[in-house]
């Protein structure tokens, strides 16, 4: 075991204001079942899952009630045992629409019986983890939602010789994966030595920034035994180092290639709290029925660290914060770099909500953009090292061909150029627009093709 | 939360965290940068600097709000721009230009070189230079007609239409050499330290070396610029001067006087690093100031007229979208996509 600095940093990259003293030493609290518990079928990244259960059925905690539709999905369990209210359409996190599950707990929180866990699974055969981990449902926790099991089965010709976990945390306010490094490190290393069996992986790190000595500490005393080529890298703290592939590069050197996956360079990168979820799965056979989120924001009551269901309404995590002290203008879920803006509170955490934001009216901007006075801010900061200043006057002129040419589609919506411009101009919102305008043109090219 | 419901809350793309820099608080420090060598021009030239002063920001401030409101667009004034484009202009121009001249500069600047093209950020060139050429060419006589610095009347007579001239140090130095005589370095009476202070002859906000570079310093600590287009720019002018000072001692002027004697301070400082003018990348600027220092030295060398600096950075301007293509960075993850 050894702790070293990253030798290589990101290129670009922006300092914001961390305000993680809100929540950062406040321990992890368990939050009592709400009334009425709403969980999505589009929990994950890839297809929504689809519901098995109508409304009117008794269920238990644990039992499926979402099962994967295809290759890149995810099953849904139920978050605790009750009954089911509804089953219907609803309004995502996302922004769009998918089915849902309304369940009325009964208080017993009852787990499903069957549920079986390997402890031994040190002697276990890989497959037969990889389909714990899929029977799970566990999909990256840290934001994006990529089925687990997925990654952990990488093809045969992509060897996996380093697994990176991600503890860096370095999206402004959260806590979330802070508190569980200090809360749970032995579990979370015993979680990463399953995953490092799964994929054969000879070099394991734990990425985590220099602004969390408290978890770096807690992980060093949890691996303190460990022997082979395994240690924890201390990022510098800087915006976007958790992003995998600015991390991947900051620890190993290797550049994932453009359109590439990480297992194109024999890595995988594993949030913290996606590695607890594998260890629950595994040693305990239990699905992912529940996740930390940081509750924060200068209006919130008491900024806190709650442990709920999957499926708790946004209001009702607020509530248990003791609700608002003051206005809020603008309610996040996620963090404020990559979160997304929510009309109300009336939607249900899912497997990725990391964070719950609230932001006073004097720290929202509202804003009609100027024209872009080719200050170089947004170039000097993205880490992707695209021209945003380029690609946005072309994204505005509708000229898809060239914000192609000029690699939209590596953008990986991180917001460090509409952070650093003093325009300030929706960059952020041109790339999205434009990335999904260029795959329409590439999925229409295809389709003549064919 | 009864209130779920009925709470409006707003909804827009990520990231909902801002730097807090905004343009007008760039031009704002341009300004503040600007104060140094506009106190220095007040010092040197008395009312003539104050009258230009207050003639080109009016002019461009009005210019432009008068160019937006026939377009029926937002006054756009309050982004500071013109206030910094006036500033500019009238560092450029010779202490006796009449008010009148100055105006026609002003709307040219304003009208021609930048609301044409759609205001803010569209425009090709530097708006102050476009400005400044343009009375160059219409008004040659009033454009090069340069008096001494701390004229005994230049509290007291409101107008130098009728004083004595002189000329500046470089045009000095390029009729000395043309004619076969020796560059004195104190030229004039003047010492080095007088070039650094601004005790010379030339236009109202490019005498002093030592105001514009403490202004070129606190853009710096406010990034408002970076240093690669003044570096590139003027170590290119002082590398070139130094050869042909070398190898022909007899036919080139010493090299402070390519560094002081003229404009290049102003234009290095100030003029070639106009964000919406240059280029985006670090690279592209270094390609950009060395360019600029290039075209200054030719046409300072063999050009007929004894400065260089406006047209080599409006040259240079114009190519910026080509530096910018060629410069622009290889993208995250297509390093090894060579083989």
């Amino acid at each position: 075991m050894k702790t070293a600095k990253a030798q290589f940093k990101v290129m670009g990259g922006i300092h914001p204001a961390y305000h993680k003293d809100l929540a950062r030493d406040k321990a992890i609290e368990i939050m009592p079942l709400p009334a009425l518990l709403r969980v999505s079928m589009s929990q994950h990244l890839g297809a929504p899952a689809t519901p098995t259960v109508k409304k009117g059925d008794e269920v238990l905690r644990g039992q499926v009630i979402g099962e994967a539709a295809g290759f890149i999905s995810a099953a849904v369990h139920a978050p605790t045992s009750g009954t089911v209210k509804e089953v219907g359409e609803a309004a995502t996190v996302m922004g769009s629409t998918a089915a849902f599950i309304g369940i009325e707990p009964d208080g017993n929180d009852t787990w499903i019986e069957g549920l079986v866990g390997m402890p031994d699974w040190a002697t276990a055969e890989r497959t037969a983890l990889v389909a714990k981990v899929a029977a799970a449902g566990v999909a990256g926790m840290g934001g994006a939602g990529f089925p687990t099991n997925v990654k952990l089965s990488p093809p045969p010709d992509k060897p996996i010789d380093t697994l990176i976990l991600n503890g860096a945390e370095c999206e402004p306010y959260l806590t979330a994966d802070h508190r569980l490094m200090v809360e749970h490190a032995e579990h979370i290393w015993a979680g990463c030595q399953i995953i490092q069996k799964i994929l054969g992986a000879t070099t394991v790190r734990i990425a985590i920034e220099d602004n969390k000595p408290e978890a770096i500490a807690a992980m060093e005393q949890a691996m303190a035994d460990a022997e082979g080529d395994v240690g924890i890298a201390v990022l510098k703290t800087e915006y976007p180092q958790g992003a995998e592939k600015q991390q991947i590069y900051a620890i190993t050197g290797r550049e994932v290639p453009s359109g590439g996956l990480p297992m194109d360079v024999g890595c995988v990168v594993e949030n913290v709290g996606t590695t607890l979820a594998v260890w629950d799965a595994v040693v305990n056979g239990r699905p992912l029925t529940e996740r930390v989120t940081t509750v924060t924001g200068a209006p919130v009551a008491t900024p806190k660290n709650v442990q709920g269901r999957i499926g708790t309404s946004y209001a009702d995590l607020l509530a248990f914060c003791d609700g608002l002290s003051g206005d809020a203008a603008k309610v996040i879920s996620g963090g404020p770099m990559m979160g997304i803006a929510q009309p109300s509170l009336d939607v249900g955490t899912t497997k990725t909500t990391s964070g719950l934001l609230f932001l006073a009216p004097d720290q929202v901007k509202t804003f009609s953009s100027m024209p872009c006075i080719a200050c170089g801010r947004c170039v000097d900061a993205c880490p992707m090292y695209l021209v945003p200043a380029e690609l946005s006057q072309m994204l505005e002129a509708e000229d898809y061909d060239a914000a192609e040419e000029l690699n939209v589609l590596d953008c990986i919506e991180c917001g460090c150029c509409a952070f650093a411009c003093p325009a300030p101009r929706p960059l952020v919102q041109h790339m999205k627009q434009g990335k999904s305008r260029v795959m329409l043109k590439r999925r229409q090219a295809q389709q003549k093709k064919s | 939360m009864a209130d779920s419901d009925t709470q409006k809350y707003i909804v827009s793309t990520n990231p909902h965290a801002h730097s807090g820099d905004s343009v007008q608080r760039i031009m704002l420090d341009v300004i503040i940068a600007l104060v140094p060598a506009l106190l220095v021009s007040f010092h040197f030239f008395g009312w003539q600097a104050v009258r230009l002063v207050v003639t080109c920001v009016v002019g461009c401030v009005a210019t432009e709000a008068a160019c937006r409101k026939l377009m029926g667009r937002d006054l756009g004034i309050t982004d500071l721009s013109a206030v910094v484009t006036g500033l500019l202009l009238a560092f450029n121009l010779p202490p006796s230009l009449p008010c009148g001249m100055a105006l026609v500069g002003c709307v040219f600047a304003i009208a021609v070189a930048k609301q044409v093209f759609g205001g803010i950020g569209y425009n090709p060139f530097n708006p102050a230079l476009i400005g400044r050429v343009a009375l160059l060419i219409s008004f040659p006589v009033a454009m090069t007609k340069w008096h001494e610095p701390m004229n005994a009347a230049r509290w007291t007579a409101f107008s130098w239409i009728d004083g004595a001239t002189t000329a500046t140090p470089l045009g000095a130095a390029k009729t000395a050499l043309s004619m076969g005589q020796e560059v004195p370095i104190a030229w004039n009476n003047a010492t080095m330290l007088d070039y650094l202070l601004g005790n010379m002859s030339g236009c109202i906000g490019e005498v002093s070396a030592l105001a514009l570079i403490l202004g070129g310093v606190y853009m710096l600590y406010r990034r408002c610029i970076s240093w690669h287009i003044p570096v590139s720019y003027i170590g290119t002018v002082a590398l070139f001067a130094a050869i042909l000072r070398f190898s022909q001692p007899d036919a080139n002027m010493p090299v402070f006087f390519h560094l002081m004697g003229g404009g290049l301070m102003l234009g290095a400082i100030f003029m070639a690093t106009d964000m919406v003018t240059s280029p985006l990348t670090k690279k592209g600027m270094l390609v950009f100031g060395v360019g600029c220092g290039l075209l200054t030295m030719i046409i300072r060398r063999w050009g007929g007229y004894p400065e260089g600096v406006s047209f080599a950075i409006i040259l240079m301007n114009a190519i910026t979208p080509l530096i910018n293509r060629a410069t622009r960075p290889r993208v995250f993850g297509q390093g090894g996509k060579k083989s």
